[in-house]
């Protein structure tokens, strides 16, 4: 934990939620829940990824993103999910979750392993990124008109602010489905992506 | 790895040798191969969410403490579609309009006064229609109630030009030609007109439309009509069978209708909250845009950007939306704060003015692309109904349903030696701008 109270380390750590914002907004175009003409390419981690120039939804994201700067900076976040609900009958359809692993302190007896380069952390950011783009090639069609949720998995202690409130885990009721994506990791921490989606049932 | 090779079909051998030949045939190799991957990963995470759910239940029923707390992020997301009407948190942080708009003021000094007034008693109090064109003749068309005036910007005559005969119906749209050599009348119970306004003669009636048309468009000899019904038809005015196509995008009524100047693309709103672009070729939108969350009645393509639309939305959404309409992207969102009764597009400058209804019943001068305000104008007692920009360009005409038109000089034209890039307005208006200050 103190490893993630350096100042590198809190670095590293306030750009993940940038970059799990980053996910929640490629997700969002893939998954095709905003229209494409909403969304704006830029040139990030070598590759061209698509962000929103929606106000609203910039402003939706910002206000998540800033809440989950401060849970993960206090260490009290372990999962992220971002859950696409029909928007008739608000079932899960399909379920992103990235797992967050705080990595705990080298034992004083260890030597602690080489640090990453920067260069190889992005590596593995992009290719998480190519993996959520790549993900719609096997991930069901989205027919029903799709909204989304945003919830977190945080500590029993941690400060929660009005905006936020308890909630059931969303999982897809039946025909699940899950495929692990690529997982990246700083030295402070370490996070994994899974995708479930539901299966319809015609086999 | 004999075992592990083959778990279920290998017996034990009856002799014991020292080397392992296997005996194919009695192995399952699919299953061994199955289980070589296996072995060793005892720790693989558990893919399957419904054992992970079913955990988690059987867990808080027996009051264990997961010692975690699922939290949701309050508020919805904001809409992705046009059914939802919800005014979403998290409008456009846009409060540059306040700031800035204190230094764009100085730059330009816009009278507040109206330049002239006149009466227009008996005007209909209804948003949808379109009862205000000017034309480039300096004819200015009024639909009051029952009645066509015309009033002559010249001169300043005003005559009736046509008159609804059937008791109840009224006038509800009117639109004059590019050149300002007819103009076309929409009634309330589905008639499309052609008037003469020299010999103050009906040339045509087309009728058809099942309601009222409210809304009409030209382009050349194509007149475009919106109707109640969410339909617009294209009328060819030179033909016997004058109904040439029909576009169905709305569900509700057509109260926006503007062909781009051009005529290869026409923008159409309605109070179904949807703008809808259509190509001249097509039957089919274009686009469908459905950002508005009130019936889209201000439709206006910018006169130095071909592709450029705005789109202004009634009581309940108050934006105006500028749209790129070759790829269909958004550029600009500005919340004005009141209901958009119509804009107009400077020709003069790069400015626009929109009308507004609740709760200041103003004009609003807006520069663009920067959308700062450039002047806000108290125009009326009560909400402006429909604008008509004058031929040169200068001076908007407003009617309100307190039974007034006003004449706003909001776009008066640079001084020539400071700028001598744009055309001298056209001698006519000179003479009419002599003569009112003469009948003054």
């Amino acid at each position: 934990m103190s490893a993630a109270q350096t100042t590198k380390g809190r670095i590293t750590l306030r750009g993940s939620t940038q970059m799990v914002a980053e996910f929640f907004g490629s997700i969002l175009f893939q998954r095709g829940l905003y229209p494409p003409e909403d969304f704006k390419m830029i040139k990030k981690y070598g590759l061209n990824m698509l962000v929103s120039s929606d106000d609203a939804l910039k402003a939706y994201l910002k206000q998540i993103t800033l809440q989950l700067e401060n849970w993960l900076m206090a260490g009290k976040l372990s999962k992220l999910v971002m859950a696409i609900n029909s928007k008739e009958t608000r079932e899960t359809i399909e379920r992103w979750q990235f797992d967050i692993h705080i990595m705990n302190d080298p034992a004083p007896g260890d030597t602690p392993a080489a640090p990453k380069t920067e260069k190889a952390i992005h590596t593995e950011i992009a290719a998480i990124i190519r993996q959520i783009t790549a993900s719609v090639t096997f991930l069901p069609m989205l027919e029903e008109k799709c909204t989304f949720n945003i919830l977190v998995y945080a500590d029993t202690d941690a400060e929660v602010p009005t905006t936020w409130i308890d909630s059931d885990p969303h999982y897809i009721k039946k025909n699940a489905e899950q495929v692990k994506l690529r997982s990246f990791s700083t030295d402070v921490h370490k996070v994994d992506a899974l995708v479930a989606y539901r299966l319809d049932g015609e086999l | 790895m004999d075992s592990s090779a083959s778990p279920k079909k290998a017996k034990k051998p009856a002799n014991l040798y020292d080397r392992f030949i296997p005996n194919r045939s009695s192995i399952n190799v699919s299953s061994a191969q199955f289980n070589l991957s296996r072995s060793g990963s005892g720790t693989e995470l558990t893919l399957d969410t419904t054992a992970n759910a079913y955990q988690e239940e059987v867990a808080r029923a027996c009051g264990i403490s997961l010692d975690k707390r699922i939290l949701a992020f309050k508020s919805e997301p904001p809409p992705n579609e046009k059914e939802d009407l919800r005014q979403t948190y998290g409008q456009p942080l846009k409060s540059s309009t306040t700031a800035s708009a204190n230094a764009a003021r100085s730059k330009r000094r816009i009278l507040t006064a109206p330049e002239r007034i006149l009466d227009a008693p008996g005007l209909l109090d209804d948003y949808y229609l379109n009862l205000l064109d000017w034309s480039a003749t300096n004819l200015l068309a009024i639909g009051l109630n029952q009645s066509v005036y015309v009033w002559n910007g010249e001169t300043g005559d005003v005559v009736t030009l046509c008159q609804v005969e059937t008791p109840g119906e009224y006038v509800a749209s009117v639109q004059w030609t590019a050149d300002g050599s007819y103009l076309a009348v929409g009634t309330s119970d589905g008639d499309t007109q052609i008037w003469d306004p020299e010999t103050q003669r009906k040339m045509r009636s087309m009728a058809g439309h099942q309601a009222r048309v409210s809304a009409l468009a030209w382009d050349k000899h194509i007149l475009s009509s919106g109707c109640r019904d969410g339909s617009i038809w294209h009328h060819d005015v030179r033909v016997a069978t004058h109904k040439v196509a029909e576009l169905r995008g709305h569900t509700s009524e057509v109260c926006g209708l503007a062909w781009r100047p051009d005529g290869a693309v026409l923008a159409s709103g309605g109070n179904d909250n949807l703008v809808n672009i259509w190509d001249v070729r097509s039957q089919a939108p274009k686009f469908t845009k459905a950002n508005h969350t009130a019936a889209v009645k201000a439709v206006a393509w910018c006169p130095w950007q071909q592709n450029l639309l705005a789109t202004g939305g009634g009581a309940h959404d108050r934006h105006i939306h500028f749209w790129n309409t070759t790829t269909a992207a958004r550029l600009h969102s500005v919340d004005t704060g009141s209901q958009v009764t119509s804009i107009r597009w400077s020709t003069e400058y790069k400015e626009f003015v929109s009308s507004h209804g609740f709760p200041d019943n103003q004009l609003s001068v807006w520069s663009y692309p920067a959308l700062t305000k450039v002047a806000d104008i108290p125009a009326h007692d009560t909400r402006v109904l429909h604008t008509a920009l004058s031929p040169d360009g200068q001076t908007i005409a407003t009617v309100s349903s307190d039974d007034n038109l006003k004449f706003w000089r909001v776009f008066e034209a640079k001084p020539k030696a400071a700028k001598s890039v744009k055309a001298e307005p056209p001698p006519r208006h000179n003479s009419l701008e002599f003569r009112a200050t003469k009948l003054r």
